[in-house]
Protein backbone atom coordinates (compact mmCIF):
# COMPACT_ATOMS: atom_id res chain seq x y z
CA UNK A 1 0.00 0.00 0.00
CA UNK A 2 1.14 3.69 -1.31
CA UNK A 3 1.33 5.70 1.55
CA UNK A 4 -2.04 7.57 1.54
CA UNK A 5 -3.59 10.58 3.58
CA UNK A 6 -5.91 10.37 7.25
CA UNK A 7 -9.75 10.85 6.96
CA UNK A 8 -10.30 14.62 7.72
CA UNK A 9 -10.71 15.33 11.30
CA UNK A 10 -14.49 16.11 11.89
CA UNK A 11 -14.36 19.21 13.98
CA UNK A 12 -17.94 19.13 14.91
CA UNK A 13 -16.56 16.06 17.23
CA UNK A 14 -14.23 17.99 18.85
CA UNK A 15 -14.17 20.82 21.19
CA UNK A 16 -13.72 24.54 19.44
CA UNK A 17 -10.71 26.66 20.56
CA UNK A 18 -12.63 29.28 21.88
CA UNK A 19 -15.56 28.53 24.39
CA UNK A 20 -16.64 31.13 26.59
CA UNK A 21 -17.88 28.89 29.35
CA UNK A 22 -13.90 27.59 29.83
CA UNK A 23 -12.80 30.75 30.99
CA UNK A 24 -8.89 29.95 30.08
CA UNK A 25 -10.12 29.26 26.69
CA UNK A 26 -10.88 32.43 25.92
CA UNK A 27 -7.38 34.34 25.58
CA UNK A 28 -5.70 31.33 24.65
CA UNK A 29 -7.82 30.42 21.52
CA UNK A 30 -6.72 31.30 17.84
CA UNK A 31 -9.61 33.32 15.78
CA UNK A 32 -8.30 32.94 12.77
CA UNK A 33 -9.09 29.64 10.47
CA UNK A 34 -7.00 27.05 10.36
CA UNK A 35 -4.92 26.69 7.48
CA UNK A 36 -6.01 23.88 5.23
CA UNK A 37 -3.07 21.61 3.92
CA UNK A 38 -2.78 18.28 2.36
CA UNK A 39 -1.35 16.44 4.02
CA UNK A 40 2.83 15.59 3.56
CA UNK A 41 5.38 13.22 4.53
CA UNK A 42 5.69 15.76 7.69
CA UNK A 43 2.46 14.71 8.65
CA UNK A 44 2.08 11.00 7.46
CA UNK A 45 4.79 10.04 9.66
CA UNK A 46 5.34 10.97 13.65
CA UNK A 47 7.93 9.41 16.12
CA UNK A 48 7.92 5.87 17.10
CA UNK A 49 8.86 4.12 20.39
CA UNK A 50 10.31 0.96 21.31
CA UNK A 51 10.51 -1.19 24.45
CA UNK A 52 14.17 -0.02 25.25
CA UNK A 53 12.21 3.10 26.27
CA UNK A 54 10.47 1.68 29.11
CA UNK A 55 10.47 0.06 32.64
CA UNK A 56 8.99 -2.96 34.26
CA UNK A 57 6.74 -0.72 36.43
CA UNK A 58 5.85 2.31 34.22
CA UNK A 59 2.22 1.19 33.71
CA UNK A 60 1.72 0.54 37.38
CA UNK A 61 0.65 3.66 39.38
CA UNK A 62 0.18 1.79 42.54
CA UNK A 63 3.86 0.64 42.45
CA UNK A 64 6.22 2.70 40.34
CA UNK A 65 6.12 5.68 43.21
CA UNK A 66 6.56 3.61 45.99
CA UNK A 67 8.07 4.58 48.95
CA UNK A 68 7.31 2.12 51.08
CA UNK A 69 3.68 1.07 50.97
CA UNK A 70 0.49 1.20 48.88
CA UNK A 71 -1.33 4.60 47.69
CA UNK A 72 -4.50 5.29 49.30
CA UNK A 73 -7.84 4.95 47.43
CA UNK A 74 -9.64 2.51 45.26
CA UNK A 75 -7.18 0.16 43.00
CA UNK A 76 -8.27 -0.23 39.98
CA UNK A 77 -7.26 -1.71 36.78
CA UNK A 78 -7.75 0.45 33.24
CA UNK A 79 -7.27 -1.65 30.06
CA UNK A 80 -8.36 -0.94 26.77
CA UNK A 81 -8.08 -0.69 22.80
CA UNK A 82 -6.26 2.17 20.51
CA UNK A 83 -8.17 1.71 17.15
CA UNK A 84 -8.48 3.61 14.51
CA UNK A 85 -11.79 5.32 12.43
CA UNK A 86 -11.40 1.97 10.17
CA UNK A 87 -11.68 -0.48 13.28
CA UNK A 88 -8.24 -1.20 13.06
CA UNK A 89 -5.85 -1.78 15.73
CA UNK A 90 -3.26 0.77 16.61
CA UNK A 91 -0.28 -1.14 17.42
CA UNK A 92 2.81 -0.27 19.46
CA UNK A 93 1.93 3.35 20.38
CA UNK A 94 2.43 4.84 23.28
CA UNK A 95 -0.13 5.75 25.46
CA UNK A 96 0.35 7.82 28.54
CA UNK A 97 -1.75 8.68 31.47
CA UNK A 98 -1.85 10.86 34.41
CA UNK A 99 -4.37 11.62 37.19
CA UNK A 100 -5.21 13.11 40.69
CA UNK A 101 -5.05 10.80 43.77
CA UNK A 102 -7.80 9.76 45.63
CA UNK A 103 -7.69 13.16 47.35
CA UNK A 104 -8.33 15.10 44.38
CA UNK A 105 -4.88 16.41 44.47
CA UNK A 106 -2.12 16.48 41.81
CA UNK A 107 1.64 15.90 42.12
CA UNK A 108 2.75 19.29 40.86
CA UNK A 109 4.30 21.71 42.43
CA UNK A 110 1.96 24.39 41.08
CA UNK A 111 -1.10 22.13 42.46
CA UNK A 112 -1.83 23.81 46.18
CA UNK A 113 -5.27 22.10 46.91
CA UNK A 114 -5.63 20.97 50.73
CA UNK A 115 -6.31 17.59 49.43
CA UNK A 116 -3.36 15.54 50.84
CA UNK A 117 -0.54 14.29 48.81
CA UNK A 118 -0.33 10.30 48.74
CA UNK A 119 3.57 9.43 49.93
CA UNK A 120 3.18 6.62 47.18
CA UNK A 121 1.40 8.06 44.70
CA UNK A 122 2.85 9.60 41.56
CA UNK A 123 0.28 10.05 39.06
CA UNK A 124 1.96 8.97 35.51
CA UNK A 125 1.95 6.12 33.57
CA UNK A 126 2.91 5.27 30.47
CA UNK A 127 2.92 2.05 27.53
CA UNK A 128 2.96 0.86 24.26
CA UNK A 129 -0.03 -1.03 22.96
CA UNK A 130 0.34 -4.55 21.81
CA UNK A 131 -0.37 -5.80 18.52
CA UNK A 132 -3.68 -5.87 18.75
CA UNK A 133 -3.59 -2.34 19.99
CA UNK A 134 -4.35 -2.85 23.67
CA UNK A 135 -3.07 -1.37 26.64
CA UNK A 136 -3.33 -2.11 30.60
CA UNK A 137 -2.77 -0.22 33.40
CA UNK A 138 -3.17 -0.52 37.06
CA UNK A 139 -3.77 2.63 39.33
CA UNK A 140 -5.98 4.19 41.65
CA UNK A 141 -9.51 5.88 41.09
CA UNK A 142 -8.58 9.41 41.36
CA UNK A 143 -10.61 12.03 43.18
CA UNK A 144 -13.03 15.28 41.97
CA UNK A 145 -11.83 18.28 42.88
CA UNK A 146 -12.16 22.10 42.75
CA UNK A 147 -11.30 25.12 40.47
CA UNK A 148 -11.67 28.38 39.72
CA UNK A 149 -13.38 28.37 36.52
CA UNK A 150 -16.82 29.32 38.33
CA UNK A 151 -16.70 30.04 42.01
CA UNK A 152 -17.69 26.66 42.56
CA UNK A 153 -16.71 24.78 39.73
CA UNK A 154 -15.57 21.01 40.16
CA UNK A 155 -14.16 18.50 37.88
CA UNK A 156 -15.58 15.06 38.12
CA UNK A 157 -13.47 12.13 38.01
CA UNK A 158 -10.86 11.59 35.47
CA UNK A 159 -7.91 10.17 34.28
CA UNK A 160 -6.17 11.95 31.65
CA UNK A 161 -4.79 10.14 28.21
CA UNK A 162 -2.19 11.37 25.84
CA UNK A 163 -2.01 9.07 22.58
CA UNK A 164 0.29 8.96 19.23
CA UNK A 165 -0.88 6.55 16.92
CA UNK A 166 1.16 5.89 14.07
CA UNK A 167 1.46 9.86 12.28
CA UNK A 168 1.82 13.45 14.12
CA UNK A 169 -1.47 14.14 12.53
CA UNK A 170 -3.49 11.81 14.90
CA UNK A 171 -1.60 13.25 18.31
CA UNK A 172 -4.40 13.23 20.96
CA UNK A 173 -4.83 13.95 24.02
CA UNK A 174 -8.17 13.54 26.11
CA UNK A 175 -9.59 12.76 29.07
CA UNK A 176 -11.61 9.82 30.69
CA UNK A 177 -14.47 9.71 33.24
CA UNK A 178 -16.42 7.39 34.53
CA UNK A 179 -19.70 6.29 34.83
CA UNK A 180 -22.54 7.25 36.73
CA UNK A 181 -20.55 10.73 37.80
CA UNK A 182 -22.30 13.70 38.62
CA UNK A 183 -19.93 15.90 37.84
CA UNK A 184 -19.91 14.78 33.81
CA UNK A 185 -22.63 16.97 32.71
CA UNK A 186 -21.75 20.19 35.31
CA UNK A 187 -17.94 20.20 33.73
CA UNK A 188 -17.34 23.30 32.07
CA UNK A 189 -14.60 21.53 30.17
CA UNK A 190 -16.89 18.72 29.60
CA UNK A 191 -18.84 20.92 28.00
CA UNK A 192 -16.96 22.63 25.61
CA UNK A 193 -17.52 19.17 23.41
CA UNK A 194 -20.58 19.73 21.15
CA UNK A 195 -21.49 16.61 20.48
CA UNK A 196 -23.65 15.00 23.46
CA UNK A 197 -22.53 11.22 21.85
CA UNK A 198 -18.82 12.56 21.36
CA UNK A 199 -19.09 12.81 25.43
CA UNK A 200 -20.75 9.14 26.11
CA UNK A 201 -17.67 8.16 24.47
CA UNK A 202 -15.18 9.65 27.50
CA UNK A 203 -16.81 7.52 30.07
CA UNK A 204 -15.08 4.37 30.75
CA UNK A 205 -17.36 1.36 31.90
CA UNK A 206 -17.13 -0.78 34.89
CA UNK A 207 -15.70 -3.93 33.50
CA UNK A 208 -16.48 -6.75 36.22
CA UNK A 209 -15.01 -9.28 33.81
CA UNK A 210 -11.62 -7.62 34.26
CA UNK A 211 -11.31 -7.59 37.32
CA UNK A 212 -8.97 -9.18 39.77
CA UNK A 213 -10.71 -11.07 42.49
CA UNK A 214 -9.81 -9.40 46.16
CA UNK A 215 -7.08 -7.60 44.61
CA UNK A 216 -9.11 -4.79 42.05
CA UNK A 217 -11.98 -3.52 39.94
CA UNK A 218 -11.26 -2.97 36.60
CA UNK A 219 -12.63 0.25 34.05
CA UNK A 220 -12.39 -0.55 30.32
CA UNK A 221 -11.61 2.75 27.98
CA UNK A 222 -11.23 2.67 24.41
CA UNK A 223 -9.57 5.26 22.29
CA UNK A 224 -10.38 5.70 18.66
CA UNK A 225 -7.62 7.79 16.06
CA UNK A 226 -8.00 9.40 12.68
CA UNK A 227 -8.36 6.58 10.24
CA UNK A 228 -6.40 6.50 7.13
CA UNK A 229 -7.73 6.17 3.14
CA UNK A 230 -6.21 3.20 1.54
CA UNK A 231 -8.02 3.30 -1.95
CA UNK A 232 -6.79 1.89 -4.84
CA UNK A 233 -7.23 5.23 -6.62
CA UNK A 234 -4.30 7.08 -5.06
CA UNK A 235 -3.26 10.72 -5.11
CA UNK A 236 0.24 9.84 -4.15
CA UNK A 237 2.09 12.18 -1.89
CA UNK A 238 5.83 11.18 -3.04
CA UNK A 239 6.87 11.63 -6.55
CA UNK A 240 5.19 12.21 -9.77
CA UNK B 1 -32.77 1.98 4.38
CA UNK B 2 -29.58 2.71 2.47
CA UNK B 3 -26.41 0.44 3.87
CA UNK B 4 -24.46 1.86 7.17
CA UNK B 5 -21.09 2.63 7.14
CA UNK B 6 -19.80 1.51 9.75
CA UNK B 7 -16.58 4.01 10.78
CA UNK B 8 -15.62 4.16 14.22
CA UNK B 9 -15.45 8.73 15.49
CA UNK B 10 -12.51 9.91 16.25
CA UNK B 11 -12.42 9.90 20.34
CA UNK B 12 -12.99 13.81 21.62
CA UNK B 13 -9.84 16.18 22.32
CA UNK B 14 -9.93 17.45 26.08
CA UNK B 15 -7.59 20.22 27.30
CA UNK B 16 -4.06 18.76 28.62
CA UNK B 17 -4.88 20.93 31.87
CA UNK B 18 -2.10 22.88 34.10
CA UNK B 19 -0.60 19.75 35.15
CA UNK B 20 0.31 18.25 31.57
CA UNK B 21 3.73 18.07 33.16
CA UNK B 22 3.19 15.00 35.27
CA UNK B 23 2.19 12.61 32.45
CA UNK B 24 4.31 13.94 30.10
CA UNK B 25 7.20 15.85 31.69
CA UNK B 26 7.55 14.39 35.80
CA UNK B 27 10.75 15.60 36.20
CA UNK B 28 9.34 19.21 35.55
CA UNK B 29 6.21 18.80 37.88
CA UNK B 30 9.00 17.97 40.74
CA UNK B 31 9.41 14.08 40.67
CA UNK B 32 11.13 11.51 39.66
CA UNK B 33 9.14 7.84 38.49
CA UNK B 34 10.59 7.22 35.29
CA UNK B 35 14.49 5.69 34.85
CA UNK B 36 14.44 8.08 31.47
CA UNK B 37 12.01 10.77 29.89
CA UNK B 38 10.54 10.99 27.08
CA UNK B 39 11.59 13.22 23.89
CA UNK B 40 14.81 14.97 25.58
CA UNK B 41 16.82 14.07 22.97
CA UNK B 42 15.94 15.06 19.25
CA UNK B 43 19.48 14.62 17.33
CA UNK B 44 22.45 12.44 19.39
CA UNK B 45 25.92 13.72 19.75
CA UNK B 46 27.33 12.26 16.69
CA UNK B 47 24.29 12.94 14.27
CA UNK B 48 25.49 14.99 10.89
CA UNK B 49 23.61 18.60 10.44
CA UNK B 50 24.16 22.00 11.66
CA UNK B 51 23.79 21.78 15.55
CA UNK B 52 21.40 25.00 16.33
CA UNK B 53 19.24 25.94 19.23
CA UNK B 54 15.97 27.08 19.51
CA UNK B 55 14.14 29.38 21.77
CA UNK B 56 10.78 31.34 22.02
CA UNK B 57 7.43 31.99 23.88
CA UNK B 58 4.13 30.89 23.61
CA UNK B 59 2.09 33.92 23.79
CA UNK B 60 -1.47 34.63 24.74
CA UNK B 61 -4.19 37.19 23.13
CA UNK B 62 -2.94 39.79 25.57
CA UNK B 63 0.59 39.52 24.50
CA UNK B 64 1.35 37.31 28.00
CA UNK B 65 3.43 33.94 27.96
CA UNK B 66 1.72 31.14 28.26
CA UNK B 67 4.24 29.47 31.18
CA UNK B 68 2.75 26.09 31.41
CA UNK B 69 2.33 25.24 27.27
CA UNK B 70 3.65 21.97 26.65
CA UNK B 71 5.51 21.80 23.27
CA UNK B 72 6.20 18.58 20.86
CA UNK B 73 8.44 19.12 17.54
CA UNK B 74 8.91 16.47 14.43
CA UNK B 75 11.58 17.19 11.77
CA UNK B 76 13.47 15.04 9.67
CA UNK B 77 17.15 14.97 9.63
CA UNK B 78 19.79 17.08 7.62
CA UNK B 79 19.45 15.00 4.47
CA UNK B 80 14.78 15.20 4.76
CA UNK B 81 14.66 12.05 5.74
CA UNK B 82 12.07 11.17 8.47
CA UNK B 83 12.93 8.41 11.07
CA UNK B 84 9.42 6.62 9.85
CA UNK B 85 8.89 3.57 8.03
CA UNK B 86 6.47 5.33 5.47
CA UNK B 87 9.42 7.26 4.80
CA UNK B 88 10.84 5.64 1.50
CA UNK B 89 13.84 6.61 2.65
CA UNK B 90 14.00 5.71 6.38
CA UNK B 91 16.59 2.85 5.68
CA UNK B 92 19.29 5.82 5.76
CA UNK B 93 18.19 8.41 8.05
CA UNK B 94 21.30 9.27 10.47
CA UNK B 95 21.85 7.12 13.78
CA UNK B 96 20.72 8.26 17.03
CA UNK B 97 18.16 10.55 15.12
CA UNK B 98 14.74 10.51 16.80
CA UNK B 99 13.60 13.93 14.81
CA UNK B 100 11.22 14.28 18.11
CA UNK B 101 11.19 16.33 20.93
CA UNK B 102 8.98 17.39 23.96
CA UNK B 103 9.70 20.79 25.32
CA UNK B 104 8.56 22.51 28.30
CA UNK B 105 9.06 26.02 29.78
CA UNK B 106 10.74 27.85 32.37
CA UNK B 107 7.43 28.32 34.47
CA UNK B 108 8.34 31.34 36.02
CA UNK B 109 9.27 33.08 32.20
CA UNK B 110 7.05 30.79 29.72
CA UNK B 111 10.89 30.74 27.62
CA UNK B 112 11.37 27.12 26.33
CA UNK B 113 14.15 26.26 24.42
CA UNK B 114 16.19 22.94 22.48
CA UNK B 115 18.56 21.78 20.54
CA UNK B 116 18.40 20.11 17.35
CA UNK B 117 20.14 19.82 14.16
CA UNK B 118 18.95 22.06 11.18
CA UNK B 119 16.54 19.99 9.14
CA UNK B 120 16.94 19.31 5.32
CA UNK B 121 14.24 19.86 2.61
CA UNK B 122 11.55 17.41 2.46
CA UNK B 123 10.03 15.86 -0.36
CA UNK B 124 6.04 17.27 -0.76
CA UNK B 125 3.18 16.07 -3.23
CA UNK B 126 3.67 15.64 -6.65
CA UNK B 127 7.17 15.95 -6.96
CA UNK B 128 7.82 19.48 -5.12
CA UNK B 129 10.04 20.12 -2.33
CA UNK B 130 8.93 21.49 1.19
CA UNK B 131 11.44 24.21 2.32
CA UNK B 132 13.11 23.30 5.98
CA UNK B 133 11.03 23.15 8.38
CA UNK B 134 10.47 21.72 11.82
CA UNK B 135 6.43 20.80 12.54
CA UNK B 136 4.54 22.07 15.87
CA UNK B 137 2.39 20.49 18.13
CA UNK B 138 0.99 22.74 21.58
CA UNK B 139 -1.38 21.99 24.24
CA UNK B 140 -1.79 23.38 27.65
CA UNK B 141 -4.61 24.49 29.69
CA UNK B 142 -7.23 26.67 28.19
CA UNK B 143 -6.13 25.11 24.45
CA UNK B 144 -9.20 22.48 24.11
CA UNK B 145 -7.39 20.32 20.94
CA UNK B 146 -3.85 20.59 20.05
CA UNK B 147 -2.60 23.26 18.04
CA UNK B 148 -0.41 22.42 14.59
CA UNK B 149 2.45 24.83 13.23
CA UNK B 150 5.35 24.67 11.22
CA UNK B 151 8.97 26.53 11.64
CA UNK B 152 10.94 27.36 8.76
CA UNK B 153 14.13 28.86 8.59
CA UNK B 154 14.97 32.47 7.56
CA UNK B 155 17.82 31.93 5.25
CA UNK B 156 15.96 29.82 3.11
CA UNK B 157 13.56 32.53 1.17
CA UNK B 158 14.62 30.55 -2.21
CA UNK B 159 13.20 27.48 -1.07
CA UNK B 160 10.06 29.79 0.84
CA UNK B 161 9.18 31.04 -2.57
CA UNK B 162 8.24 27.12 -3.44
CA UNK B 163 6.78 26.19 -0.64
CA UNK B 164 3.40 24.59 -1.52
CA UNK B 165 2.80 25.66 2.64
CA UNK B 166 3.69 28.62 2.84
CA UNK B 167 2.61 29.49 -0.17
CA UNK B 168 -0.99 28.16 0.67
CA UNK B 169 -1.53 30.86 3.05
CA UNK B 170 -3.81 33.39 1.28
CA UNK B 171 -2.53 36.65 3.10
CA UNK B 172 1.08 36.61 2.70
CA UNK B 173 1.72 38.61 5.55
CA UNK B 174 1.23 35.98 7.59
CA UNK B 175 3.33 33.37 6.27
CA UNK B 176 6.22 35.63 7.97
CA UNK B 177 4.55 33.97 11.50
CA UNK B 178 5.65 30.57 10.34
CA UNK B 179 9.35 31.79 10.06
CA UNK B 180 12.04 31.87 12.78
CA UNK B 181 14.11 35.02 13.51
CA UNK B 182 17.53 33.98 13.39
CA UNK B 183 19.57 35.35 16.60
CA UNK B 184 23.21 34.48 16.49
CA UNK B 185 25.23 31.53 14.12
CA UNK B 186 23.59 28.99 15.31
CA UNK B 187 20.15 30.71 17.42
CA UNK B 188 16.68 30.91 16.15
CA UNK B 189 13.54 32.46 17.98
CA UNK B 190 10.02 31.68 17.29
CA UNK B 191 7.42 33.03 18.95
CA UNK B 192 3.64 31.71 18.72
CA UNK B 193 0.90 34.01 18.92
CA UNK B 194 -1.72 31.97 19.78
CA UNK B 195 -4.80 35.03 19.02
CA UNK B 196 -4.45 38.89 18.44
CA UNK B 197 -2.10 40.84 16.30
CA UNK B 198 0.26 38.31 14.36
CA UNK B 199 -1.79 35.26 15.11
CA UNK B 200 0.38 32.48 14.22
CA UNK B 201 -0.93 30.07 11.43
CA UNK B 202 -2.23 27.26 12.84
CA UNK B 203 -2.69 23.84 10.42
CA UNK B 204 -5.27 21.61 10.28
CA UNK B 205 -3.30 18.64 9.65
Amino acid sequence: MKPAEFFMRDRTLHPPAFDPGYKTSVARSPRLPLLTIQQTASEITGPTFGHGDFGALDNDLTMNFNHGGMPVGERMVLHGRVLDENGRPVPKTLVEIWQANASGRYRHKKDVYLGALDPNFGGCGRTLTDENGYYVFRTIKPGPYPWLNYVNSWRPRHIHVSVFGSSFSQRLITQLYFEGDPLIPLCPIVKTIPDPEAVQRLIAVMDLNASVPMDCLAYRFDIVLRGRRSTLFENRLEGN
Amino acid sequence: MAQTLNYLKESASQTAGPYVHIGLAPGAAGFKTFDQELGQVIAADGVPGERIRIEGLVLDGLGAPVKDVLLEVWQADANGIYPHPEDPRSSEVASGFRGWGRIITDFDTGLWSFETIRPGATPGRAGKVQAPHISFWLVSRGINIGLHTRMYFPQDSTQHAADPVLNSVEHAVRRQTMIATQTGPTTYRFNIRLQGDGETVFIDV
